[in-house]
């Protein structure tokens, strides 16, 4: 079996986001750019299953420029086996990425394919579930804990009320919540053998893939700056204050 | 509790902006170096720091370690944090790919010292001495001796020592006692007790690799009849593992001001079974390889302990409200405005960004040539280049170390009263950096190493690579108007401490004394001359990436900044030091030892 896991460029965690100066976008001109951490707790579980032999083949695919090989390698570090880069310019809506990972399935026919249950810059949360419909399989989301067997998965899910337990057939769309693993540390040697494996590179009109273009960004801004507090003199006036601000 | 995170963007910018790789395409280290892969180191190394070193820290210094009959237990966290640093491949990150290293550059190695010391420095001592011990045998060692250690301690599975110290002799090593007897077998039995061993025994490894020196029957006095042995905690069996336990042990522990999870012992040698590396009566001079490269590793703890330190005083002077700005208040919807609006906080803050960023490109620029010292394919590089390394080696370890600690001090300046709270978690930097202006040889030592070694050395070609460098620079800028501003001082501070050189080497000629009485003020002249240098190539490449188009302004703007207080309010320093100099060493003699 393979497991497919896309990978996501995106700013780092530890990152102060800011916006651009134009409110067309946040700044990531020399900001260090990581995997999505929700992807890379995909990754790492994928790479546990094929550890227990439950997987031959680990693939990383990520969308974008050049830049996103960085990630990609980063991937391959880690201990993936290939990767993919279908270059596009701009903005990638979660429709347009799952259309392109459906054309990677259709290539690769992988019994998993991992996501994150969303990326940490524009936190949509769509491309897992999108894809599992455009594929018409099942899908597990926000997995805590995933086993393998006789060709299903049972995936814990984080949801509101605490854990709900499901079982899926495979193949299926699985994407990862925070507490399903904490990933590995890459190993020195592996940096340097990552250079050497396989990196394909595609591109959306290689795949046929048509953009979605349902959402478009207006304009960007920080959120308002906090104002300052107010004392009240009695519980009377703070709640004729909440009142009046629409809160109570 | 204090935080750190790794200064990942400012070696970037070091490395890919301010190097100058192209003349090194050629070296072994940096064949298959791309951009990437440095970048991923940086990225992977800061995380281990950040991550798994750094959380130890100050749980390390509480607990520190514990000696229970002759064996030494590490603090908690401690023998795991090595696990992982070993199976990660971090021990072989410079060293040579014949033994399993990963052969990578030295910058990238300055690098990670830097980030390890900063996160724990305790921790760091452990595989920094084993560093130094299998460079040595790497560079003095027979093909065997090479075999048998080389590639169990670049794994991390065995670490290493160096045993100078003796209760009678520290800096003068002439004194050394420890015995050894020429065995028939071509080996010796190695007696004796030597004090102040760091990693001399510890949990984290299963073997222990002592270098030490002693002194054959027949030896000469003094320096000249010391000789260098490999003495295992455990002696290899025939398949190369571990085999009997050798007569080497731990007699004690001692109790420190800083560094307290890094284990200082007493070792006794009893019939100890040692190996001679090299030559009988040749051993200091092997030493002296471990010791250079420990002398920058030192400087390089002062550095790494300025950068953390000097982080959290930022953390503290924005987050800590008290009092109004001079100028009128700057928060007016709070009580009070942050500290950081006010001027002296900002000098303090300053002083120490200047200091670690300029002795960071330093380091840097110094590791690179490492790389040309050993690798590069043209001898007159190679020789320039080790001009350069024998030069920076005692300005960095003395000046890195001195200002190290002083930042850690400004740090807790910052802080006001809870720096100085243990549990505020800063006044453990000052007392961990504290050691490094003492060990490897004292500051007052790495002075004497420059004004009376190398100012003569290869007949002035040691110092004039120095000057040649800064030459070079300024005739690359004398085009750029823009750069005139660090130019200038530049070029004001290089000439004073030209004429001073000459001044210092004339006095020295009359009478050695002067050299002693102008040494600590001269290497701190120097060192400052040589920041002014990283500045001024540091303010070029943030200019010239200004001037590139979309680049991430902020960063660079700052950088100019910082070099511009650097030459206006530091560099000055070298006035009072020139005069000092040419003050002469009479005032420091006319005392009668009966009048102190």
């Amino acid at each position: 079996m393979k497991i497919l896991v896309t990978l996501k460029r995106v700013v780092d965690y530890n990152v102060r986001v800011r916006v651009k100066s134009d409110g067309s976008g946040v700044e990531t001109d020399g900001v260090k750019m990581s995997i999505n951490p929700f992807d890379e707790i995909a990754l790492e579980e994928a790479l546990r299953i094929k550890e227990r032999g439950e997987a031959e083949e680990v693939i990383v695919a990520s969308i974008g420029g050049d830049e996103v090989q960085q990630q990609l390698r980063t991937g391959l570090a880690m201990g993936a086996d290939r990767a993919i880069q279908v270059s596009a310019d701009g903005d990638v809506q979660p429709l347009t990425a799952a259309r392109t990972f459906l054309k990677l399935v259709e290539k690769e026919e992988p019994g998993i394919v991992f996501l994150g249950k969303q990326a940490i810059d524009d936190d949509a949360n769509q491309t897992g579930q999108m894809l599992a419909a455009l594929w018409d399989r099942p899908q597990a989301t926000f997995a805590s804990k995933v086993e393998l067997a006789d060709g299903k998965a049972t995936v814990a899910r984080e949801v509101d009320s605490g854990l709900e337990t499901i079982e899926v057939d495979l193949p299926a769309v699985l994407t990862s919540d925070l507490r399903l693993n904490e990933p590995r540390f890459v190993k020195l040697p592996e940096i340097m053998k990552a250079k050497r494996k396989p990196l394909e590179t595609l591109s959306l009109e290689d795949l046929g893939v048509e953009r979605a273009g349902g959402i478009e960004a207006v304009s960007y801004e920080p959120p308002p700056q906090r104002g300052g507090g107010k004392v009240v003199e009695s519980v009377d006036e703070l709640v004729s204050e909440l009142k009046s601000k629409g809160l109570l | 509790m204090p935080s750190y995170t790794g200064p990942v963007e400012d070696f970037r910018f070091l490395i890919h902006e301010c190097l100058d790789l192209q003349e090194c395409r050629d070296l072994p280290s940096l064949a298959g170096v791309d951009s990437d892969i440095i970048d991923a180191v940086l990225a992977e190394g800061a995380r281990f720091c950040e991550s798994v070193l750094q959380p130890l820290n100050a749980p390390g210094d509480e607990a520190g370690c514990r000696l229970e009959g002759d064996e030494v237990f590490t603090p908690e966290g401690f023998r795991d944090a090595y696990r992982t640093y070993t199976e990660n491949g971090w021990p072989g990150l410079t060293s040579s790919p014949d033994y399993g290293g990963q052969g990578m550059p030295h910058f990238l190695g300055i690098a990670m010292s830097e980030m390890i010391t900063a996160a724990n420095t305790s921790w760091g001592m452990y595989p920094a001495l084993a560093h130094g011990a299998w460079e040595l045998i790497h560079l003095h060692g027979s093909d065997e001796q090479k075999r048998t250690w080389l590639p169990k301690m670049i794994a991390g599975e065995w670490t290493g020592t160096m045993n100078l110290t003796e209760p009678h002799c520290g800096t003068d090593l002439g004194l050394v006692r420890t015995r050894a007897e020429r065995r028939d077998d071509g080996s010796y039995r190695i007696s004796g007790t030597k004090i102040w061993i760091s990693a001399g025994e510890h949990d984290l490894a299963d073997n222990i690799v002592h270098l030490v020196l002693a002194r054959t029957p027949d030896a000469p006095e003094g320096t000249k009849g010391l000789s260098l042995f490999i003495v295992p905690k455990f002696l290899v069996d025939d398949g190369g593992g571990i085999g009997e336990r050798n007569g080497v042990r731990c007699a004690g522990l001692d109790h420190k001001m800083g560094i307290r999870a890094s284990a200082t012992c007493e070792m006794v040698y009893e019939d100890a079974v040692g190996y001679l590396i090299g030559e009988e009566n040749k051993g200091l001079n092997l030493m002296f390889t471990m010791m250079n490269g420990a002398r920058l590793g030192t400087g390089i703890q002062g550095l790494g302990l300025a950068s953390v330190a000097y982080q959290n005083a930022v953390t503290f002077a924005r987050e800590r409200l008290q009092g109004r700005s001079l100028d009128g208040a700057k928060n007016p919807e709070k009580p009070a405005d942050p500290i950081i609006v006010h001027p002296d906080v900002r000098r303090m803050l300053l002083t120490s960004k200047a200091f670690i960023e300029g002795a960071r490109a330093l380091a840097v620029h110094t590791a690179l040539q490492l790389d040309i010292e050993y690798n590069h394919p043209d001898a007159e590089r190679r020789e320039r280049a080790g001009h350069w390394v024998a030069l920076m080696t005692p300005i960095i370890k003395a000046y890195f170390t001195d200002m190290g600690f002083e930042v850690t001090s400004l740090s807790m300046q910052v802080h006001g009263g809870a720096g100085y709270i243990v549990d505020t978690g800063v006044e453990q930097y000052m007392r961990d950096a504290r050691i490094a202006r003492i060990y490897e040889g004292t500051n007052g030592i790495q002075a004497l190493d420059l004004v009376g070694r190398k100012l003569t050395a290869a007949n002035g070609e040691t110092v004039k690579s120095f000057f040649t460098e800064v030459e070079r620079l300024l005739g690359e800028c004398a085009d750029e108007p823009a750069m005139a501003e660090f130019t200038k001082p530049l070029a004001g501070a290089a000439e004073r401490l030209k004429s001073t050189t000459a001044a210092v080497y004339q006095k020295m000629a009359g009478d050695p004394l002067e050299a002693g009485a102008a040494s600590v003020d001269y290497l701190e002249l120097f060192a400052l001359t040589a920041m002014a240098w990283s500045w001024t190539t540091q303010a070029r490449a943030a200019l010239r990436a200004l001037d590139a188009e979309g680049a991430r302004s902020d960063f660079y703007r700052t950088k100019l900044d910082t070099a511009r207080f650097f030459m206006a309010r530091m560099l000055p320093e070298t006035l009072g030091l020139e005069q000092k100099i040419l003050a002469g060493g009479e005032t420091l003699m006319a005392l009668d030892e009966s009048a102190f």
